[in-house]
């Protein structure tokens, strides 16, 4: 009798423990998890002059909160990737000697379309749309195939 | 009249707390003289340093104001305007890099020596732990100031949790504070490098401490077998003590030469929208893993490189921390302990890559 009105009890006292932990984790948890914020949806950005852009070069260009890698390659063609390594989260940079995209955390090249050619980057960068128009420089989200 | 001061003193506190077990137990303390008792002063050292570390830290906060708009100004007003302020930040910085150098000296020592063997296993899994603590109060610390190395740093440590399947993305951005590495992040390595990790630090720490007063220090084998009559051994108090101290003496003066002819640097300010510079790298004692990662490509067979590197680390984390759980015996006979060896390779590694990390070799 006594033994079995003790193991109540226990599970009872364990049971009301397991329930107090998790009304006092449960909080703490959902604090330290950043709120998500809004974010403005970005479609397009102007990024300059045309005749101001030097021929093999290539500047970070503020697309939201994503930096986008904007480069003029030698044949005069703009071209527009996200400039955040796929290998790491670093951010590439234009190598005018190169004339390929490179990033100096871990040794990571990438071709003038951005696709991963050496080095550690597991996958290509993500490609933005260039126009020009009446020589001003606009990159945009590339449009959904299909 | 001081004297009497003293024991009056004593007489008050002893009636109140029964001070007899602890003059005894320190009475009784003794620390075996040997050959290789040098090893027995690098824990010291490292306890010396920690202790720097919270001092100079606390020094620290007074000025220090996290943010993206304060923290490396606030670091710079530390450096250009605050009295000694160059002087105490350099020696936070360059007595960071000596704790970790002492840890994992006094780790390998420990390592080579057997002391992690029966019945210290949990003192190494302690200390172990400790080590990596330190590791991570350094790498939390490294971003405080908000400059362009740090922020990348920080940007390529967090993304390497990112890659741990499942729990990987959520961890990242608990560790981040949001997707990418922000203001909030600032904020959240503050609180872990100057509460969060002390504190759990503290803890394990005295429990460390606590199994060496236990357990004593540990005696080599071969100075273990011989008879009680050649065995030598002198008083903590105050022999090893005072010899400790002279040591950390000596070790506050290298600190503080350092400082004065190699004071800490802070770099460009980070800016979330600027390319990696050349030439970035972590803190050294990061380099040996920053290294393996970049050496393994992008995909080997059908895992991508970075997980690999990381499950690599992992596993070589949780044996390393098992050590005494699993340590291959040597057969007799054999001249090499297999465990020599695997401690000589582990070395050997942790040296090459860091080296190929400055010297830009292998590549």
């Amino acid at each position: 009798m006594a033994e079995t009105r003790r193991k109540f009890l226990n599970v009872l006292i364990g049971g009301a423990l397991l329930g107090w932990l998790g009304s006092v984790l449960y909080p703490v948890l959902s604090f330290l998890r950043p709120p998500r914020l809004a974010e403005a949806n970005v479609n397009s950005v102007k990024a300059g002059l045309a005749s101001d852009f030097a021929v093999n070069s290539g500047q970070i260009v503020k697309f939201g909160r994503t930096p986008v890698m904007l480069i003029r390659t030698d044949t005069g063609e703009f071209r527009a990737f996200e400039a955040t390594c796929t290998h790491l989260d670093c951010i590439v940079q234009y190598r005018s000697d190169l004339k390929h995209l490179w990033c100096a955390c871990h040794n990571g090249h990438y071709d003038l379309q951005g696709r991963n050619i050496s080095g550690p980057p597991p996958r290509p960068l993500a490609p933005f749309t260039v126009n020009v128009v009446n020589d001003e420089i606009i990159v945009s989200k590339p449009q959904p195939v299909g | 009249m001081a004297a009497r001061a003293r024991s009056k003193l004593y007489a008050w506190l002893h009636e109140r707390f029964d001070l007899d077990p602890l003059l005894t137990y320190m009475r009784h303390k003794r620390v075996p003289v040997h050959r290789q008792m040098v090893w027995y002063y690098l824990g010291g050292v490292t306890l010396f340093l920690f202790a720097v570390q919270i001092f100079t830290g606390i020094l620290l906060l007074f000025y220090y104001q996290p943010g993206v708009d304060s923290g490396h100004e606030s670091v710079r007003f530390i450096m250009d305007q605050v009295s000694f302020g160059w002087l105490f930040r350099s020696v936070h910085s360059w007595a960071a890099n000596l704790m970790v150098f002492f840890a994992f000296l006094h780790m390998f020592s420990t390592f080579f020596t057997r002391a992690y063997r029966k019945p210290r296993e949990l003192t190494w899994m302690s200390g172990f732990v400790l080590l990596l603590l330190v590791m991570g109060l350094g790498f939390s610390g490294y971003l405080l100031p908000w400059d362009e190395l740090a922020f990348f740093a920080t940007k390529v440590g967090t993304d390497i949790v990112g890659v741990v399947p499942l729990v990987g993305e959520p961890l990242k951005e608990l560790l981040r504070g949001g997707p990418d590495v922000s203001g909030a992040t600032l904020s959240r390595f503050y609180a872990f490098h100057v509460a969060l990790l002390p504190a759990i630090f503290t803890i394990i720490l005295v429990l460390h401490l606590l199994f060496v007063q236990r357990q004593g220090m540990h005696v080599p084998e071969a100075v273990a077998k011989l008879p009680p009559s050649e065995r030598k051994e002198i008083p903590f108090f105050p022999n090893f003590l005072l010899k400790d101290a002279l040591l950390w003496l000596v070790v506050l003066n290298v600190l503080l030469y350092l400082a004065v002819f190699w004071p800490a640097e802070v770099g460009l300010k980070a800016d979330p929208f600027s390319p990696a510079p050349e030439g970035i790298r972590p803190e050294w004692y990061f380099v040996f893993m920053f290294q393996t990662l970049k050496l393994i490509p992008g995909h080997v067979v059908f895992i991508e490189g970075e997980l690999l590197g990381v499950l690599f680390f992992a596993v070589i984390t949780v044996a390393w921390l098992l050590v005494p759980f699993w340590e291959i015996k040597a057969r007799p006979g054999r001249k090499v302990r297999p465990m020599v060896i695997v401690g000589v390779i582990a070395l050997v590694y942790i040296v090459i890559m860091t080296a190929a990390g400055y010297l830009g070799g292998l590549e």
